[in-house]
C-alpha cells in the first residue's frame, strides 16, 4: 500500500551514531565529502572508507543497507568508470584491441573515481539512516539560524518542512483514494504515451489540490487557535544539545581529515 | 452565584460575500442576536442542523471571528481586543472536526507540545505538561508515534491533548466526533466527560442527539439564533418543536413520545436506555 512508504530512510536505533547531535552529523557529512575530494591516492581514500565503515559498524545499520544505498547510482558509477577507463591517456598500455586502448593510468583513475563516488554515497547515506527527518529539520533550522540576521526566513522554512513531513503520508493516502474513485468512474489512468499519461493525471491532481488547500485552511485555523504567531519568542520541546560525545566525534573526524592531508603531503599522487 | 466564562451580548455576525474584484456584494447573515452565557465548569451542548450558525458561534468564543455587531466576553475580556487575543485563546481551547487537519507535527508528543512552544513555555515545563496531558487522555503510550498511524479516535484525543496542555479553562469542541467511527466516538465522549469532571468547562457542538443528551445543558440553534435553552430533559421532551427545526430526539425519547401519544403512561423525558427500560418495567408492573 502507498500508505506504508516511509519518508527518508531512517532506521530507528539507539547507537552512538544515532545519539549524536544531528547538527554535528550534518557537519561531519560535509567534512567527509571534502575529505574524499582531498584524498589524492588510494591510501587516503582507504583511510576514509575504513573510517566510514567503522561508523556503520558502530551504528548497527546492516551492511546490506550499504548496497541498497548504492543501487540508484549504479549507472553513474558505471558511467564514470567507463569514461575514465577509455579516455585517460598515459604511457603504459595495459590492453589494446583494434581502436580500443586502455592505459594503466586510465584503469587506475577509473578505479579511484568509482571508489570515491561509492564511498561518498555510502557516507552520506549514514546521515539519513541514523537521523529522523524531524531531527534533520531541527538541525537545519539550528544551523541556518545565523542567517536570521540577514532576514532569511529560517523558522518559516523549518515550519514548512515540518508540516510537509506531517502531510506527505496523508496526501499520498488521499491520492490513493482519489485514484480509486476516478477509476470507479471510468477514468483511464493506465493510458500509454506521454501526453495521454499527463492528461490522465488531471482528474487526480485537481481534486488533490482542492483538498490540499482545504486542509491548509483548516490547519491554519487550528494553528491560530493554539496561539501560533511565528518564530518570535517560541521555545522548543526538544532543544538540540551538543554533548561531550559530539565534540569527541568532532575531534575524531578532524583527526581522520588530518591523516588524509598528511598522507597527501607524504605520498603525493 | 455561578461564574460566567463566556458571555455574548446581542451577537450578530454576517459573512461577507465577495465578487471577482474583491468587492463585498452581499452580506450573508449567520448569527442573529445571540445572548448566551456559559457558566464556569458546566457541560453545554449546542445543537443545530447544518447552517444553523453553531460553528460560527463557536468561532467567536476564542476570537477566530469577531462580531459584526454586539459583544463577546471571555472571562470578562472583550474578544475584539487584539492585544489580549492570546490570553483568550489560552483560556478557551478549540478542537475541530477533522483530526487530521489540526495536527501539525509528525510525532504525537511534538504536536501536543505545539501550543506550549508557541507560548514560549520553558522546555522542562513543556515536557511535564505534555506528559500530564497525554496521560490524561490516555494516549501516552503512543507519544513517539506518527499521527497518521493512529485511529480516528486516537487522533482526536491527540488534538484534545494539544489543547488541554495549554491548561484552558474552557474547551470548545466543534463536532469532534463527526468523522469518527462509533468506537472513536465513544472514546472521545468519554474523554470529554472526564475533562468536564475535572472542572474544565466544555462546550460541545454536535448534531448527535445522544451526545447532547449527556450534557448538563442544551442550547438549540436555528437560522443563526438561539431558540431553546434548558436541561436535556426539558429540551428533548419538546419533540415536535425539535422536529420543526429539522432535529431529531434520541431514539429512546422518540419511543417514549410515540408511546405517550398512544396513551401509554410513560414520562416524556427519558434520555437513555436505562431510564427507558426502568419506566417500561414500571408500566408493566
Amino acid at each position: 500500500m502507498l500508505k506504508d512508504i516511509t519518508i527518508g530512510q531512517y532506521f530507528p536505533g539507539d547507537s552512538v551514531i544515532h545519539r549524536l547531535d544531528a547538527r554535528f552529523k550534518i557537519i561531519f557529512s560535509i567534512i567527509a565529502a571534502v575529505m574524499l575530494f582531498t584524498a589524492q591516492n588510494f591510501i587516503g581514500l582507504g583511510v576514509a572508507a575504513v573510517f566510514i565503515l567503522m561508523c556503520y559498524a558502530a551504528s548497527g545499520i546492516q551492511f546490506r543497507m550499504i548496497l541498497k544505498s548504492l543501487k540508484p547510482i549504479i549507472p553513474l558509477i558505471i558511467f564514470t568508470g567507463v569514461l575514465n577507463l577509455f579516455f585517460i591517456k598515459g604511457e603504459e598500455i595495459l590492453f589494446s584491441w583494434q581502436f580500443i586502448t586502455i592505459y594503466t593510468e586510465g584503469a587506475k583513475t577509473s578505479a579511484f573515481m568509482m571508489t570515491r563516488i561509492i564511498t561518498l554515497i555510502v557516507g552520506m547515506s549514514l546521515l539519513t539512516y541514523t537521523s529522523s527527518p524531524i531531527m534533520l529539520t531541527d538541525a537545519i533550522e539550528s544551523l541556518l539560524s545565523p542567517l536570521k540576521k540577514l532576514r532569511f526566513p529560517v523558522h518559516e522554512l523549518a515550519m514548512m518542512m515540518m508540516i510537509a513531513l506531517r502531510f506527505i503520508p496523508l496526501l499520498i493516502e488521499e491520492t490513493d483514494k482519489i485514484m480509486m474513485a476516478q477509476k470507479a468512474r471510468g477514468a483511464n489512468l493506465d493510458a500509454k504515451g506521454l501526453i495521454k499519461k499527463a492528461k490522465a493525471l488531471i482528474p487526480i491532481l485537481i481534486p488533490l489540490f482542492i483538498s490540499a488547500f482545504k486542509r491548509a485552511n483548516e490547519l491554519a485555523l487550528a494553528m491560530e487557535c493554539r496561539c501560533y504567531r511565528g518564530g518570535e519568542g517560541r521555545t522548543r520541546l526538544k532543544k538540540l544539545k551538543a554533548s561531550v560525545i559530539d565534540f569527541f566525534a568532532f575531534g575524531l573526524v578532524l583527526c581522520v581529515f588530518g591523516l588524509i592531508i598528511m598522507n597527501n603531503i607524504v605520498f603525493g599522487k | 452565584m455561578k461564574l460566567k466564562i463566556i458571555k455574548t451580548e446581542n451577537l450578530d455576525f454576517d459573512y461577507e460575500i465577495y465578487d471577482d474584484k474583491g468587492q463585498v456584494t452581499e452580506m450573508n447573515p449567520a448569527l442573529r442576536g445571540v445572548n448566551l452565557t456559559v457558566q464556569k465548569g458546566e457541560f453545554l451542548a449546542i445543537l443545530g442542523h447544518n447552517g444553523s450558525g453553531k460553528s460560527t458561534l463557536a468561532k467567536h468564543f476564542n476570537g477566530i471571528l469577531t462580531p459584526t455587531r454586539g459583544k463577546v466576553f471571555v472571562n470578562g475580556i472583550d474578544v475584539s481586543d487584539e492585544e489580549k487575543i492570546y490570553e483568550i485563546r489560552q483560556t478557551v481551547g478549540m478542537v475541530f472536526q477533522n483530526p487530521d487537519n489540526q495536527i501539525v507535527a509528525a510525532i504525537v508528543e511534538e504536536d501536543v507540545a505545539f501550543a506550549l512552544e508557541n507560548l514560549g513555555v520553558p522546555p522542562e515545563e513543556i515536557r511535564e505538561r505534555i506528559d500530564e496531558a497525554m496521560k490524561l487522555v490516555d494516549i501516552y503510550k503512543y507519544h513517539k508515534h506518527a499521527p497518521h498511524r493512529l485511529s480516528g479516535g486516537q487522533k482526536q484525543r491527540v488534538a484534545i491533548a494539544g489543547v488541554i496542555a495549554m491548561h484552558p479553562k474552557c474547551i470548545v469542541l466543534d463536532e469532534p466526533t463527526a468523522m469518527l467511527d462509533p468506537k472513536g466516538r465513544k472514546e472521545v465522549m468519554k474523554t470529554i466527560k472526564m475533562l468536564n469532571g475535572k472542572g474544565v468547562t466544555v462546550v460541545l457542538i454536535t448534531h448527535y442527539m445522544e451526545e447532547a443528551a449527556q450534557a448538563e445543558r442544551v442550547v438549540v440553534m436555528d437560522k443563526g439564533a438561539v431558540i431553546m435553552d434548558g436541561t436535556p430533559k426539558e429540551i428533548f421532551s419538546k419533540v415536535e418543536r425539535l422536529k420543526e427545526v429539522g432535529l431529531d430526539v434520541p431514539q429512546v425519547t422518540e419511543l417514549a413520545y410515540e408511546l405517550k401519544k398512544e396513551g401509554v403512561e410513560i414520562p416524556a423525558d427519558v434520555l437513555n436506555e436505562e431510564e427507558c427500560v426502568k419506566s417500561l418495567i414500571n408500566i408493566f408492573k
